[in-house]
């Protein structure tokens, strides 16, 4: 079974003081099995983030299914799950990264990472050194680690987010353009943190704007205009 | 669904008036917002299901005069609903009992026993003229203690936990500022250490440190007491904040609800994308 499917989905934005329906993205599909990272390209407008969005339930999706493995669940549609599995999945299973850091205010970054795991039910003492664990693997600086992250660069707070996100241990992990900020040097300590979670079997589903940056990191890639697969590792397309 | 709700709500109604012909007949009620321009009746609470999880918190957003507090006064048993039902789980002997229906001994016992309420205005959930621990204790005896040392000790410790300094618990909270006499009222609210807490408005009119530092205490409880909750705000800086779904209303009646990160990202109702475009 897959670990995501996703099926004819579509999702339109209706705003009603302006009497206008768009239509962000339609017809789209693709699957992803355990371990696999899908990249999807396309312009910015083409509707990536309303796919990651729309998995994750920030959005909420209109038309086709999204079918996730679910550990707790089995196989669930995203499209159609209760508001209290999704928050339990989004506690327990599916993960979210944005270059934007959108947290508590007056919480500390060490405190974010604990409180990520505390909310699993994790022990103090183990959230404690978990947390640690994950601020120097993400290399945040250690005169960081008791600060409040709103100062923090693109670069910190993206590696803080990734940080909360994958103490977690998901079984998906959303990232939404996760590098867009960043300098070339960060840009390759993202690289590698992928490559870490991809080794510990972490399905990803990935929006980039730099294909290049994909290269060889990908098993998949998605692209918006085409709505179609344009590489998948293993198959070649060469012809 | 795989869990229990704790609290159940289902086709809750209030009404201030008797009604006439022209709102009375059939489904639909020909109201003007929320009452009849016939009679004037006023439907304030129109057909309010909800459920609410253990440890969640639960916002209720919606402008003055959209029904929110009244419906928490309904659930508190502050005011008498015109129709609906509500089940607690958790006392066995509750169970499939619409406690509206209870006797008044039986509501008594669930709101000293159950339900924590925090009003917006202190002088509801307070007697100004008491001191700190003594209103503590009055909720205290009220659920059933009599032990005197060992209430001034709970009191305390509930004190202490709200960050009232502990040489001012004999204190009167008329004395204190607006934000001390929130924390002393949310204090007294969990000393029966409820499941469920009501909070109305409870930040609006403080300024805006105190503010953070109730609703980070708020927060704190959910956490570490996983008390379920229902948090009543027309602030949607508030509700963001603390409540992991969301409930809009308008004009007494449910409009929309949904994940909080939804409801601000991608609100469906008109009347929601309003609220969520006049936000700053």
């Amino acid at each position: 079974m897959p670990m995501l499917e996703v099926v004819d989905f579509g999702k339109r934005f209706t705003i009603h003081h302006l009497n206008k329906t768009m239509h962000a993205v339609e017809h789209i599909d693709f699957s992803l099995g355990r371990g696999k990272f899908i990249g999807i390209v396309g312009k910015s407008g083409s509707g990536k983030s309303t796919i990651l969005k729309s998995i994750y339930r920030t959005y909420l999706p209109d038309t086709g299914q999204i079918f996730f493995n679910s550990e707790r669940f089995g196989s669930i549609d995203l499209c159609n799950a209760s508001e209290r599995e999704i928050l339990y999945l989004r506690k327990y299973e599916i993960g979210y990264v944005s270059q934007f850091l959108n947290v508590m205010p007056r919480t500390t970054s060490r405190q974010l990472v604990e409180k990520a795991l505390l909310e699993m039910g994790t022990t103090e003492k183990v959230a404690r050194m978990e947390a640690e664990q994950a601020l120097n693997h993400f290399e945040i600086d250690q005169k960081l680690w008791d600060t409040y992250p709103n100062t923090f660069s693109g670069g910190e707070k993206l590696r803080l987010n990734i940080a909360m996100a994958t103490v977690k241990k998901p079984r998906l992990l959303l990232l939404d353009e996760p590098t867009a900020s960043l300098d070339q040097q960060s840009k390759i300590k993202v690289r590698e943190i992928i490559e870490k979670l991809k080794a510990d079997g972490t399905t990803l589903v990935g929006i980039f704007h730099d294909i290049e940056f994909m290269e060889g990191l990908c098993d998949k890639v998605f692209d918006m205009k085409t709505r179609q697969l344009i590489w998948e590792a293993g198959i070649s397309n060469e012809s | 669904m795989y869990e229990e709700p704790i609290l159940r709500v289902r086709n809750l109604e209030k009404q201030f008036g008797d009604g006439c012909k022209h709102c009375m007949q059939g489904a639909i009620r020909n109201l003007e917002k929320n009452y009849c321009p016939a009679c004037g009746t006023v439907y304030a609470c129109q057909d309010i299901s909800f459920d609410l999880f253990p440890g969640e918190i639960l916002g209720i957003v919606g402008e003055s005069g959209s029904g929110k507090s009244t419906m928490m006064q309904c659930l508190y048993f502050d005011a008498d609903v015109t129709s609906g039902e509500v089940y607690i789980n958790g006392e066995p002997d509750l169970k499939d009992q619409n406690i509206f229906e209870l006797s008044r001994q039986q509501k008594r016992y669930i709101r000293n026993h159950q339900y924590g309420m925090v009003y917006q205005n202190p002088v509801h959930g307070l007697k100004m003229n008491f001191s700190s621990v003594g209103n503590i204790a009055e909720k205290l005896i009220e659920a059933g203690n009599r032990n005197v040392s060992e209430m001034e000790a709970t009191s305390k410790v509930l004190l202490e936990s709200v960050h009232i300094p502990l040489f001012r618990m004999k204190e009167e909270p008329r004395n204190f500022s607006g934000g001390m006499q929130q924390r002393v009222q949310i204090a007294k609210a969990l000393s029966n250490n409820p499941p469920i807490l009501f909070l109305d408005e409870v930040t609006t009119g403080l300024d805006l440190s105190v503010q953070a530092s109730v609703l980070d205490l708020i927060k704190r409880l959910q956490r570490e007491l996983g008390i379920s909750m229902i948090v009543v705000s027309h602030d949607l800086a508030v509700i963001r904040m603390l409540a992991d779904r969301t409930i809009v209303m308008l004009n007494g009646s449910i409009i929309e609800e949904g994940l909080t990160d939804q409801i601000l990202e991608d609100p469906q109702h008109a009347y929601t994308q309003q609220l969520v475009y006049s936000l700053l």
